[in-house]
């Protein structure tokens, strides 16, 4: 190598920061210590809450065992609505998905199905769910509408896009046949996605079922009700045995779906 | 085994195919191509050829020109077809694809089905209610392609030959008048490249419909072909049998010489 195009080299850039880079970080930096100003965040505040929630803790146990009728009503209502708002859910997703895939339909109708995806997902699920308390009144109805929203929103999204990464030379073979467009769905497309719809139909079990304990709080349903009411009376002890209950939930259903996708190999 | 489906004869005038504007990957191209045997178009990688065997079944979309299919007494115009009509047309022309796209977790006898989905309701497809006929036209084409053992075996455990072998079932399950390839052999190794155009002009003459098949080999275009087409620059430069075909063909068609040494 010559001395002549050595030194004409520029300067090494690898690996350095640019000032768009550093400036972000900077506004980043400027703008979380003017909050925890603005918001009084200060070592003594923290401290007295240490001590509240000691307190409460204390006050939690022994666990209420004395309310098991309650406790067990909202347990089935939560199950229930998590199991029919993702069966639901993910019955509408297929369509809307389909719909959204950019590669398979025609532009005006995916822009279409990817909006009513994006509105779906847009509003929290608590927050529907107080909208469909308000429209079909208190109970579960609200909650496994609300949650069949939350589904389609998440689930319709993912299945548009595993639909877009498919290959399309299998499509293409199919289509040369003379299939029409819903043999082309039905034999060149489902086959190549049908496991991962699968897998995000469980994942969204699992999701459904964390969400369905939180809509009673809004009155839409299911054991947050009980959770919620027990608060607003300070039975901590019974708040005790509904967490526990919750929580138990939550991991056996994690463990069953797990199994389910091992043994359905997704 | 039934192999009477009437034979088409297809005729292609004025064929041009522009991607971009102004940008012609076709130009003018006249053809016709019936009776029996093996048709092979060689030319330089982007000349067309590929786009050419798709503007027949319409894959691509011509730009201008005419694409007559001669069937059972039907003149189809492929180059203007729509909707149904053309999906009703694509039934009689099978293809055979470079890298087989058989749909890969299905396995081998539900894909030579899916030759079939041409003449099926998306209802009875739901229900996987192929005619009996089907699976016995099937299960026949799986022994003449020689993979009478392997109708259960999912698609993506097989080798490229065997692969394409099913794509070549596939193609011959819709009973077609004219039979693409485009480029069946270019992910093959040279033995079973050979055993593959064999199979595609015995396939041919046995049903007496025309094949027409893209090829980079010259040698194997040569051996195998009843009539050669010699594409260049979206034009053809070439058209007979492979006996005509000169160097100075070739060099017409590929340009530059050093290759043919």
């Amino acid at each position: 190598m010559d001395a002549v195009n050595a030194t004409a080299r520029p300067a090494s850039t690898a690996f350095a920061w640019s000032g768009k880079q550093k400036l972000a970080l900077l506004a980043l930096l400027a703008y979380t210590v003017y909050v925890i100003a603005q918001i009084d965040l200060s070592p003594a505040r923290l401290l007295s809450g240490l001590h509240q929630g000691a307190r409460f803790l204390s006050r939690m146990f022994p666990p209420d065992v004395g309310k098991m009728d309650v406790l067990w009503e909202g347990i089935r209502e939560t199950l229930q609505i998590a199991v029919l708002a993702t069966v639901g859910g993910v019955a509408l997703s297929l369509p809307v998905g389909l719909m959204a895939a950019r590669n398979m339909v025609p532009h005006w109708l995916c822009a279409g199905a990817r909006g009513l995806i994006a509105v779906c997902r847009a509003v929290h699920p608590v927050i529907t769910a107080i909208m469909f308390v308000k429209a079909v009144g208190f109970g579960p109805l609200a909650g496994i509408l609300a949650l069949t929203v939350a589904t389609v929103g998440f689930v319709g999204k993912l299945f548009a896009d595993a639909i877009e990464e498919i290959s399309h030379k299998q499509i293409e073979a199919v289509r040369a046949t003379g299939a029409s467009f819903g043999n082309v769905v039905l034999f060149g497309v489902l086959p190549q996605v049908m496991s991962r719809f699968v897998g995000f139909a469980t994942y969204q079990l699992d999701s459904n079922l964390r969400n369905s304990t939180m809509v009673g709080i809004v009155g839409a349903g299911g054991i947050g009700g009980a959770l919620f009411s027990a608060f607003l009376r300070f039975e901590y002890s019974f708040v005790c045995t509904i967490l526990a209950t919750v929580i138990a939930i939550i991991v056996v259903g994690e463990l069953v779906v797990n199994a389910t996708r091992k043994a359905l190999d997704v | 085994m039934n192999t009477t489906a009437s034979a088409g004869s297809l005729h292609i005038q004025g064929l041009v195919k522009e991607y971009r504007p102004g940008v012609p990957v076709l130009k003018s191209i006249d053809l016709k191509i019936d009776g029996t045997g093996l048709t092979s178009i060689i030319g330089p990688s982007g000349t067309g050829k590929s786009t050419l065997i798709r503007c027949i079944n319409r894959l691509v979309d011509p730009t201008a020109g005419a694409i007559w299919l001669d069937v059972g007494g039907q003149r189809l115009d492929m180059a203007r077809l729509q909707g149904a009509a053309l999906r009703h047309s694509r039934r009689h022309i099978g293809m055979v694809f470079q890298e087989y796209n058989l749909v890969e977790r299905l396995t081998v006898m539900e894909n030579l089905l899916t030759g079939r989905l041409g003449y099926l309701s998306a209802w009875k497809a739901w229900r996987r209610k192929f005619a009996p006929e089907d699976f016995e036209r099937a299960y026949q084409l799986l022994d003449v392609v020689g993979l009478g053992s392997f109708a259960n075996q999912r698609a993506d455990a097989l080798s490229g030959g065997q692969r394409q072998r099913v794509g070549i079932a596939r193609a011959l399950m819709q009973q077609p008048a004219l039979l693409l390839a485009d480029e069946p052999t270019s992910s093959l190794d040279p033995k079973t490249s050979v055993e593959i155009i064999q199979l595609l002009g015995d396939q041919g003459r046995e049903r007496g419909i025309p094949v027409i098949v893209n090829i980079h080999d010259v040698e194997l275009a040569r051996r195998y072909s009843d009539r050669i087409v010699g594409m260049t620059g979206g034009h053809v430069v070439y058209d007979g049998p492979p006996a005509g075909l000169t160097d100075d063909h070739l060099q017409t068609i590929y340009g530059g010489q050093a290759w043919m040494q």
